[in-house]
This record gives C-alpha cells, sequence and structure tokens, in this order.
C-alpha cells in the first residue's frame, strides 16, 4: 500500500492556516509531525509513504528535527515498537530544503530515501558498505542476499549484515524472502 | 534623581556597550533619562538594544529622541518610537511611523512573543531578502534561504530561552567605515533568563568549575548545548554559526556579562569578551557581507 503526503498541505491544516509556506518553528514541526502520524495510522501494517516536499518553500533546522529527524527515528525504533512497518520516500526536497534536512539527519545518524529527477538515492549518514548494497538492490530490483552478493562482489556474510541494518532502518523491505529498496521496484 | 545616559552618536553592538557601562552601577529602580539627541546613526542592534533596556527598568525611563531630522526620520521608519512609546517616556519631537516602501529596512523592529510571529517575520522577509542577497550581496541562492533559517532560529531562540518576548530587525546597509561593502544586519534582542540561567534550568545540570556567562554562551553556541536534553536540540545557533561561516558572515551573541562572536577574516573583534557590564537576556546579532572576488578581502 502506498500513501501520498503533501507536507504544505499537511501544514495548512496543522496551522489552520493558509498563509504559511514555510516550515519554521519546533512547535509546528511538532504539529506537523503529529499530522503526518495521525495519517499514517490510517494505514494497514506495512504501508509506505511518499512524503512530499515539493509545495514546502523553506525548512529551518528545527522543523527539520520535528518531521524529519523524529518520524524517520519513531518508525525505524525497536524500543518503543513503532505502531506499525512503516517506509518512507522523500520528495521534492530541493536545495531550499537540504541544508536543514541533512544537518538532522546527520545529528541523529539518520539516513532516509530520497526521490529526484534521476532516480531514488540515500541521503544521509550510512556506511560505504550500506551504501552500496543499497545501490545494488535498487539497481537489481527485488533480490536475495545472494544476488546481493554477487552483484556488487562483496563479502556475504558483509552484504547480509547491511542487508539487516538497511532493513532495520527502513530503507529496505523485505518481502516474500526477498529485499527491495525503497523507491526500487516493489519497494 | 533622574540620571543621564548618554547614548553615542553612532550605536551599534560595540558602542552599546558605553551605554550599558553607564547604566550597570544603578538600581533597577532609579530613574533613568536615556540621551539619544545627539544620536545620529544606529544599527537594527543598536535600536532593539534600547527596547530592551527599557524593559530591564522598574521605573519606567525617559527617552530623549535624536534631534537630527534625519536621524529620527529613520528611527521612525524603523518603528522604533513606534515601540519605543510603550517603554519609554518620550521627549522631544519625532516624526509618525511613515511606510515608505524603503529598500534599507528589510524588516523594521517587529516583537515576537510567539510561534506565529516567527511564521510572520520569515514570511515578510523572504521576498525582499532574496533580491538583496542575490542582487546586491551577489550572493548564490542557497544563501538565501540559509538566511531565512538563520533568522527563523534566532528568533526561535526567545520563544524557547528567554521566558519572555523579544525584538528582532533586519535591515541592509552599506557599510562605510568598517567595510566599504555592503551588509545584511539581523539583530535579535531580549531582556529573558539568558544563556546561563537557560542552562543552569536543565535538568541534571551540574555547574563546571568555571561556570559563569562565558562558559554558558560557550556551550550554547559552539558546542550546540540546549536546557533540552533531547538529542535534536541545540541545532539552531549551530545552524546559524554554520551558516555566517560559510558566507563569510559574522555572528556575536550577548548574554549577561560576556560576548561570544565568530569572527570572519575582516573584522578584529574577540572571540570571547567576559566582564562586560551586566545586562539580562541575550542578544544576537548576524552580519553577512556582499560577496567580493577572491583575494580582494581586506
Amino acid at each position: 500500500m502506498m500513501n501520498h503526503i503533501d507536507v504544505s498541505s499537511v501544514l495548512r491544516q496543522a496551522l489552520a492556516c493558509d498563509l504559511y509556506s514555510n516550515l519554521v518553528t519546533r512547535s509546528t514541526g511538532a504539529a506537523v509531525r503529529d499530522q503526518i502520524e495521525l495519517l499514517l495510522s490510517a494505514s494497514r501494517d506495512r504501508a509506505l509513504t511518499v512524503i512530499d516536499f515539493s509545495q514546502v518553500s523553506m525548512i529551518d533546522f528545527s522543523c527539520a528535527d520535528e518531521v524529519v529527524a523524529k518520524l524517520l527515528m519513531r518508525y525505524a525504533a525497536d524500543d518503543p515498537p513503532p505502531p506499525q512497518e512503516a517506509y518512507f520516500l522523500f520528495r521534492g526536497v530541493t536545495e531550499h530544503h537540504r541544508d536543514a534536512i541533512e544537518t538532522v539527519l546527520e545529528r541523529h545518524g539518520l539516513a532516509l530515501a530520497l526521490e529526484e529527477e534521476h532516480g531514488v538515492s540515500l541521503l544521509g549518514v550510512v556506511t560505504d558498505t550500506e551504501r552500496s548494497v543499497w545501490d545494488a538492490v535498487y539497481r537489481i530490483g527485488p533480490a536475495d542476499a545472494g544476488e546481493v552478493t554477487r552483484a556488487i562482489a562483496a563479502d556475504p556474510s558483509d552484504t547480509l549484515d547491511a542487508l539487516v541494518t538497511l532493513c532495520r532502518r527502513r530503507l529496505v523491505m523485505r518481502v516474500d524472502g526477498q529485499y527491495a529498496a525503497v523507491g526500487g521496484a516493489r519497494g | 534623581m533622574t540620571n543621564v545616559i548618554t547614548v553615542p552618536p553612532s550605536l551599534d553592538d560595540q558602542s552599546f556597550e558605553q551605554v550599558l557601562e553607564q547604566v550597570a552601577p544603578l538600581p533597577a529602580d532609579a530613574k533613568i533619562l536615556v540621551d539619544a539627541r545627539h544620536a545620529r546613526w544606529a544599527s537594527p542592534y543598536g535600536l532593539t538594544a534600547l527596547l530592551t533596556l527599557a524593559q530591564t527598568r522598574a521605573e519606567r525611563p525617559t527617552l530623549a529622541v535624536p534631534e537630527h531630522e534625519d536621524t529620527a526620520s529613520y528611527w521612525a521608519r524603523a518603528a522604533f518610537f513606534h515601540h519605543a512609546a510603550a517603554l519609554y517616556d518620550l521627549h522631544g519631537s519625532f516624526p509618525k511611523r511613515t511606510v515608505t516602501g524603503e529598500s534599507n529596512v528589510l524588516l523594521e523592529i517587529t516583537p515576537i512573543t510567539k510561534s506565529e510571529d516567527v511564521h510572520n517575520v520569515v514570511g515578510r522577509v523572504q521576498e525582499r531578502a532574496q533580491a538583496i542577497i542575490r542582487n546586491e550581496l551577489k550572493l548564490e541562492s542557497r544563501a538565501i534561504m540559509g538566511f531565512a533559517m538563520t533568522l527563523s532560529e534566532v528568533c526561535q531562540n526567545i520563544i524557547e530561552h528567554a521566558g519572555q518576548g523579544g525584538w528582532v530587525a533586519v535591515q541592509t546597509y552599506r557599510w562605510v567605515k568598517r567595510l566599504g561593502r555592503r551588509v545584511v544586519v539581523i539583530a535579535v534582542c531580549d531582556a529573558g533568563l539568558g544563556f546561563r540561567r537557560s542552562l543552569e534550568s536543565a535538568p541534571g545540570h551540574l555547574p563546571t568549575s568555571r561556570w559563569d556567562d562565558a562558559a554558558a554562551l560557550e556551550e550554547a553556541v559552539i558546542r550546540g548545548v540546549s536546557r533540552f536534553r533531547e538529542r535534536g536540540r541545540g541545532q539552531g545557533l549551530a545552524g546559524a554559526r554554520n551558516y555566517v561561516s560559510r558566507w563569510n558572515g559574522k555572528l556575536s551573541v550577548r548574554s549577561g556579562t560576556a560576548r561570544i562572536s565568530i569572527i570572519p577574516s575582516w573584522d578584529d573583534d574577540v572571540p570571547l569578551a567576559e566582564g562586560l557590564a551586566p545586562f539580562p537576556g541575550a542578544q544576537v546579532q548576524v552580519i553577512i557581507p556582499e560577496a567580493v572576488a577572491e583575494g580582494a578581502e581586506r
């Protein structure tokens, strides 16, 4: 199941105001995240949600911390367990948002799948192995660990470790025994 | 008895210290007359700090307004008298607030008391700042959003930490005396808790052996420490610091008896000034200069 959340619409709902298109202030960010979580709670156990920034003029650090970092942390956490198995694909992130989002990802050691004109890539903190494994899964489509290992000519246990980590971080999903990158085919 | 506090002819973050040195020995309930009759120029910091000064006084102070017509006119356009009338007894004649559309004042003095004020400020400044940063400061488009983010974060500092409202003003001008270049300046001042008291209110706070205003500023501005223990807190000033460094700007934060500054090559201020005259709250200034060709830096 795939959801689409237009962050600027959520912003207007959260503030009950049509005047603002900037994601600024921590309290605004918290209100927007609450709205997003409310929308997610209506979806099934496993869902991929597109978080769309296309209509957002700008975002500051405090708001990025609330909207992006806390959202990712809640749904990739082990303790407490997340309310459902949610995956996020970020869209419409331009240079007007990138500084703030990258800063908070770095601060918390997080990463996200970002859809841009030429495809999807990871933004944030990942190891070289995680990135190369993720790129391979995205490129070859749903695959088992052996296929990924062969695609990047890596050590099988390193590949498996990276896949497990990427699944825990909600950057890769496991479907019918295969791994699919968020934003890739079937992911 | 009324104590006369003389405002220097050129009022900015540095010369405002002369004002505070005169006020410091006086009890909060002493009657003061802030004599700005001979003031000829004031930065956004100078004007917002004068409003903040009035908020620190138990006894309503008096302000003698600038005698020079151009100066009074400029202070009126920056909305200084509009706000000062509620805080000072104003002596002397001054123009009514006029909306001229003058390009120098990007944001007239505006009170910040709640989150919506930050939305309004960022929204109002964004469009005009875009034209000025691109066309006059000749900076890349990334600088425009960073400017709005920095403005937002320094304003939020008031809401999150001051415990009371504050003031913000944004202005652009050619800084002939110091730089010979155009600059855009953000000034944000409040008379609230200040950094030391804010950090002391953190759960489990244990003061170090050297715990004072300077140490608190180092914690907050350099190390990104906040009174909130959440990991994501304290990024606002860190973000502002990164922004000014990237665009060769200057950030200074004064609180209590200390001031910490991120200093670019064109400035000779000290990184940390201690033992200043006490002043409640926090006063922040961001200066972003016009870009110059490599090698042309003073």
